[in-house]
């Protein structure tokens, strides 16, 4: 009864959608306030009844009514509940419904807190939302319906797969989708600024937020996704340039063009065209993303069930989106009013520079992905791109945006020079300098490229909070007028440092753990003892476990440092009766600066087991880089000033004149 | 409504790289084309899987018109499914068909044969599974056609259908008779 | 009886797949063992979904692992040694693509289009009128 329910509000959904997708449009042509004021109501009414029938579908996961097809296909009475609740998007129908009820959310949260934006731009916006939901929801109600029955209903369910039950995964897709979808707002504004055929500073008002939202998500999903394929897939890599991984890098890569383009759309109303094509491609690489992890078209770690005639679907609703935006792109762009000039070397030529190397970043990731399926069109060959395609190709193209991300907060609007800017940087370089020529020297002229790495990520870290430094006249005034002015910058500023500085983070984690990890396999008996970095490891005990839905062997260990015993770690090997499948649950060690990994492998049958061991130095640093930029995002969110209207405007203080670089 | 050619760029581009996602849906990106074709079949020399019969070596495969070898084992699922096609072939005299039993145990892929019958005119066993590596073999079933002059003209990954039969194999069969 | 039986299940279970590098794979000398996990971190699993045969625990990776090695230990020199894989299994089996007329493209792409966006940049900067003064206020936050 509830699935029906739930499949029944997804029917009337999709109506609602096909209502807010063109009255409003409409509406807003003819000046007509309440088909315009309708987009908003349709919004919200979509959202609650996708929302109904998100729980209809929890809700049989979570009672294990294995009457509903998708249920007995993904579940089991025996899994932990968050687990039955996390299956419920551990698979093709849940997710895509997952997805689209984002959609709805989006569209409603402009619908209700978007008082102050202009109602036709309103209204266009969300009918342009409303078609891509409609699209979607027509893509599950036609293709792919979660509620299907299954008669007769199973007494058991044939379980999920096990690399699934897991927190890090339960979260992922989550946070994934609310940046893939987070980015249909940019891009639906962009869409209704083009039909209306201006693009001004209010609009780059509007639009910041919901970029900066989406993209805080979409880095810490890609995030936890790499930490989760880290812990869970047992050979200590964190990125392999999957596909899919870099179908969830691209729309970042852009996205991350776009949130600065913007700023420059919103403070000196310059570079319109670009940042409009920018929040097209951004959302069209979400689309295509979603396709390729669907259709099957590419070989990759993640497998939904594919599907052909769902792929086509996809590619259909993707013509229409991207095609259709594209298109109206090239017809109105040239009517849309043209920027405020500035000079060769400013602020906005900086940030120009930022998009011209994120969007040459993006498009070898493409190229890296989509090329074996090119050439397997051509006929003859077939081709794989692995990693040393984009050690040779990526790495060095992402080098300038890496030497030259820092400079930019210290460039006037306008007009500046080159001098002036870095100038002010003047310690921040000369330490990168240093960093280099010491980690060269200790290594008596080995690893160059990675005292290059260090030393450029040096730059980046001190570099980003040299916007602090300056700001708060550290060093020249006292420590307590330092402090007084950082407790009254606006939190805007730290998104700024936080999210540059997590990127130098990485960048520090990467080059340290690519050229210092080291590993050890070997055959261990009971009571062995080895070593791995700068700690001993023994095996004190194998033993046979039993968990909920898995059986599995688990190896004690204790890692000991000069000696002295300071730990006991447990990995084991999990079997999965009902899936017949096996994961690895690791044992990772971690002082934050380091890693000490053990995965555990084959038994035998002698009384030895497999043992394969790791040291990563730096590597915690990877992720908590990852989060602090995303963290540094969600605080640039809650920084007032974002969500001032524009009829607020003579609300906004005035700054104190010690701001960064003051007028020379 | 003044056109540019670099606004265009994007609306071409995106045109092009639908069209290509649109032909690679029904591609299939797993499935790999063989390095062997139209070259001779690599040599080996397998032991017979009934103790007493002589060795299944390429040498003598050559010069007796088409041969059909086929990579199988009895744990691979797959082969079930083609394995009634198989039989009823197996009786063609215009080819012979041998088999390769792939990484298994003499006994299981004995007891696999006298259940659902045994279509092969010779069968030779690769436990280490080094043969079925000099022939590119990454699955089962895998077949390949060799013609009289030892050169392999068709590699079939996965179980064979009728279809695949009658569009791909008849033909080499029928040349190969023309030729005797 | 219980336990006996899960033991027995466990041992059935996994020792049917090798677990990636198995310490009895390994050669003797290290040099040789550090040149076999070089070439092997660069050759595609071709059952896997995008793994190298270093890391697969799949059984046609192993299989290939013991060839690598062996062939290293014939005198094979490292191109050699791909270059029996490939001759098996085609350009697919390669991590980094070859650079032959149909992938010099994939090659040459991104850095030909990092100069051509620099250049396109650099034309748009050039045909600006020149504004002048810059802003005193250069506050991110500001106007």
């Amino acid at each position: 009864m509830v699935a029906e329910f739930g499949h029944f509000a997804l029917i009337l959904a999709l109506m609602a959608s096909l209502v807010q997708a063109s009255l409003p449009l409409y509406g807003a042509h003819r000046q007509d306030q309440s088909l315009m004021l309708l987009a908003s109501f349709a919004a919200v009414v979509a959202f609650l009844l996708v929302s109904t029938s998100f729980g209809a579908l929890a809700w049989a996961f979570v009672s294990d009514d294995f009457s509903v097809r998708l249920v007995a296909a993904n579940s089991q009475t025996t899994k932990p509940i968050i687990y039955k609740i996390s299956g419920v998007w551990a698979n093709h129908e849940g997710s895509m419904l997952l997805w689209v009820m984002i959609l709805t959310v989006f569209a409603a949260l402009i619908a209700l807190f978007g008082v102050n934006i202009p109602r036709p731009l309103k209204a266009r916006t969300l009918a342009i939302q409303g078609m891509i939901a409609s699209a979607f929801l027509a893509f599950l109600v036609f293709t792919s319906n979660p509620f299907l029955r299954l008669s007769p209903a199973p007494d058991e369910g044939s379980g999920m797969n096990p690399l699934l039950q897991d927190p890090g995964l339960a979260i992922h897709p989550p946070a994934l989708y609310m940046g893939y979808v987070g980015f249909s707002v940019a891009f639906a504004f962009a869409v209704a600024a083009l039909i209306e055929g201006k693009v001004d500073a209010a609009w780059a008002r509007w639009v910041r937020p919901w970029v900066l939202l989406a993209w805080c998500f979409l880095t810490l999903g890609i995030t936890l996704g790499s930490f989760w394929a880290y812990y869970i897939l047992g050979w200590g890599g964190w990125w392999f340039w999957d596909p899919v991984e870099n179908v969830s890098f691209m729309p970042w890569l852009v996205g991350t063009a776009l949130l600065h383009s913007a700023l420059v759309v919103e403070r000196r109303h310059a570079l319109v065209g670009w940042t409009i094509l920018l929040a097209i491609l951004t959302f069209s690489l979400s689309l295509i993303g979603t396709f390729v992890v669907r259709s099957g078209v590419l070989t990759s770690v993640h497998s939904f069930a594919t599907d052909p005639a769902r792929g086509l679907f996809i590619l259909l609703i993707i013509f229409g989106a991207t095609g259709g935006a594209l298109l109206l792109y090239a017809l109105r762009i040239p009517q849309v009013k043209k920027g405020v000039p500035f000079g060769i070397v400013s602020r906005e030529s900086g940030l120009l520079l930022n998009n011209v190397f994120l969007v040459v970043a993006a498009a070898t990731v493409f190229f890296g992905t989509f090329w074996p399926l090119f050439i397997d069109l051509m006929g003859k060959d077939k081709i794989s791109v692995g990693v040393p395609y984009y050690n040779l190709t990526f790495v060095p193209l992402f080098i300038p945006i890496l030497l030259t991300m820092v400079i930019g907060p210290f460039f006037k609007w306008k007009r500046d020079e080159v001098r002036t800017a870095v100038k002010q940087l003047n310690i921040p370089l000369l330490a990168g300098v240093l960093v280099i020529l010491a980690v060269a020297g200790l290594n008596l002229g080995r690893h160059l490229f990675t005292a290059a790495g260090i030393g450029i990520a040096v730059w980046i870290i001190l570099g980003s909070l040299w916007v602090f430094v300056k700001r708060t006249k550290l060093f020249q005034a006292t420590l307590v007028q330092s402090l007084t002015i950082l407790w009254q910058t606006p939190r805007a500023y730290f998104g700024l440092v936080m999210g540059h500085m997590g990127l130098g983070m990485v960048l520090l984690a990467i080059t340290i753990v690519t050229t210092w990890q080291q590993e050890n396999i070997l055959s261990m008996r009971i009571g062995d003892q080895t070593k791995i970095g700068p700690y001993g490891i023994r095996l004190t005990n194998m033993e046979n476990v039993q968990g909920p839905n898995y059986q599995a062997e688990r190896g004690t260990f204790e890692l000991s440092s000069g000696g002295q015993v300071f730990r006991v770690m447990t990995a084991e090997r999990r079997f999965y009766p009902i899936q017949q499948s096996q994961t690895n649950q690791t044992a990772i060690r971690t002082n934050l600066i380091s890693n000490t990994y053990i995965a555990l492998g084959d038994a035998d049958n002698n009384g030895t087991w497999t043992v394969r061991l790791y040291y990563h130095p730096m590597a915690p640093f990877l992720w908590i880089g990852g989060f602090i930029m995303a963290l540094g995002g969600f605080i640039s969110l809650s920084d007032r000033r974002f969500r001032v209207g524009v009829g607020q405007r003579a609300k906004v203080a005035v700054l104190p004149r010690n701001v960064v670089g003051a007028a020379s | 409504m003044k056109l540019r050619m670099a606004t265009l760029l994007p609306v071409g581009l995106f045109a092009v790289m639908g069209v290509v996602l649109a032909v690679g849906l029904n591609r299939d990106p797993k499935v790999l084309p063989s390095t062997l074709l139209d070259k001779p079949l690599p040599a080996f020399d397998l032991p017979a899987l009934e103790t007493g019969l002589p060795n299944l070596r390429s040498a003598e495969l050559q010069g007796k018109g088409l041969t059909l070898i086929n990579v199988f084992g009895s744990w691979c699922v797959s082969c079930r499914y083609e394995h009634p096609l198989l039989l009823r072939v197996g009786k063609d005299t215009r080819f012979k068909l041998v088999g390769i039993d792939w990484k298994d145990a003499p006994e299981d892929a004995k007891q696999y044969l006298a259940t659902y019958g045994n279509p092969y005119a010779q069968i030779g066993t690769d436990q280490v599974g080094r043969t079925a590596i000099d022939l590119g073999v990454s699955g089962a079933p895998e077949t390949f056609a060799v013609d009289a002059n030892g050169i392999v003209r068709l590699r079939v990954p996965g179980p064979l259908t009728p279809e695949i039969w009658d569009k791909q194999i008849e033909p080499l069969i029928k040349e190969a008779e023309k030729a005797s | 009886m219980i336990r006996a039986l899960i033991a027995a299940v466990f041992l059935a279970v996994f020792s049917l797949a090798a677990f990636a590098v198995n310490p009895d794979e390994m050669l003797q000398d290290p040099a040789q063992e550090a040149r076999a996990r070089e070439i092997s971190q660069n050759l595609r699993c071709l059952v896997c979904q995008n793994q190298s045969i270093d890391d697969s625990n799949a059984s046609l990776a192993k299989d290939l692992r013991v060839i690598v090695r062996e062939r290293i230990t014939a005198g094979d020199t490292n191109e050699q040694v791909v270059d029996y894989v490939v001759k098996r299994y085609g350009n697919y089996v390669l991590l980094k693509p070859p650079f032959q007329a149909d992938t010099a493209l994939l090659w040459l792409l991104p850095f030909i289009l990092m100069v051509v966006a620099l250049g396109g940049a650099w034309t748009y900067l050039r045909q600006q009128p020149a504004p002048e003064e810059g802003d005193a206020v250069n506050d991110i936050l500001d106007k």
